[in-house]
């Protein structure tokens, strides 16, 4: 299962969506909007956008590779796009396997490659009003 | 030929667009695409380097070549998660 939401993500629905009697381990990743960014500014939000049919294919790559290192996972990857506010949920991983330290493993490496794979771009917008900056997960930042 | 150039983030702002069309000679490639964008947006040049290309969905070199219909995406440094 894979989506770009425009609405917060529904991680309990996304988790019972996995559920099947093979599965003995389901480990669940969420990532959330941080008050602060890393150079420690305060942040009011961020600002998702997706190229979205790429984003999509590049999710099901990604389930697909994990499939491969570690039989029998099954990955859910769910996007957030548009403005977030500090706490709310902008990413779930969800990876089911028979035992649990495939799940550990397949939902890191999910998450990993997502981060630097998937053509998703987010904003940081910052409470003191200064102009937002686009944020990158692959080094030097564009201004 | 004409091929509809689609730009997220950092790059769509400095188009001023997220989509556009945008006319070529025959036997364009995709870093003529850039190359043409880059003539009305200065800009661009210093995010070359960073930058990927995309043609209908599948991330290309520069030589790659392009057809008339096309779908040309310019894509930033990934920063989902």
């Amino acid at each position: 299962m894979f989506g770009i939401c425009r609405t917060p993500i529904d991680v309990a629905a996304v988790e019972a969506g996995m559920r099947e009697d093979g599965i003995g381990g389901m480990v669940t990743f969420t990532g959330v909007v941080r008050e602060r960014a890393d150079d420690d500014r305060v942040v009011d939000g961020l600002t998702y956008e997706s190229y979205e049919p790429m984003a999509l294919e590049e999710f099901a790559h990604i389930a697909e590779e994990a499939r491969g290192r570690w039989p029998g996972t099954h990955i859910a990857i769910f996007h957030r796009v548009g403005e977030l506010r500090v706490g709310e949920i902008a990413v779930a991983v969800v990876a089911a396997a028979p035992h649990r330290a495939e799940a550990f493993a397949a939902c890191a490496y999910a998450v990993d490659q997502l981060k630097t794979r998937a053509p998703i771009w987010k904003k940081e917008r910052y409470a003191d009003g200064t102009p937002g900056r686009w944020r990158s997960n692959e080094g030097p930042t564009a201004p | 030929m004409t091929v509809r150039i689609v730009a997220f983030a950092r790059i769509r702002e400095v188009l001023g667009t997220a989509e556009r069309a945008l006319t070529l000679p025959e036997g364009a490639r995709a870093r003529d695409a850039w190359a043409a964008l880059a003539v009305e947006s200065p800009a661009l040049d210093a995010l070359l380097s960073s930058t990927r290309l995309a043609r209908n969905g599948r991330v290309v070199a520069g030589d790659e070549a392009l057809q008339d219909g096309d779908e040309v995406a310019l894509l930033p440094p990934a920063g989902g998660g």
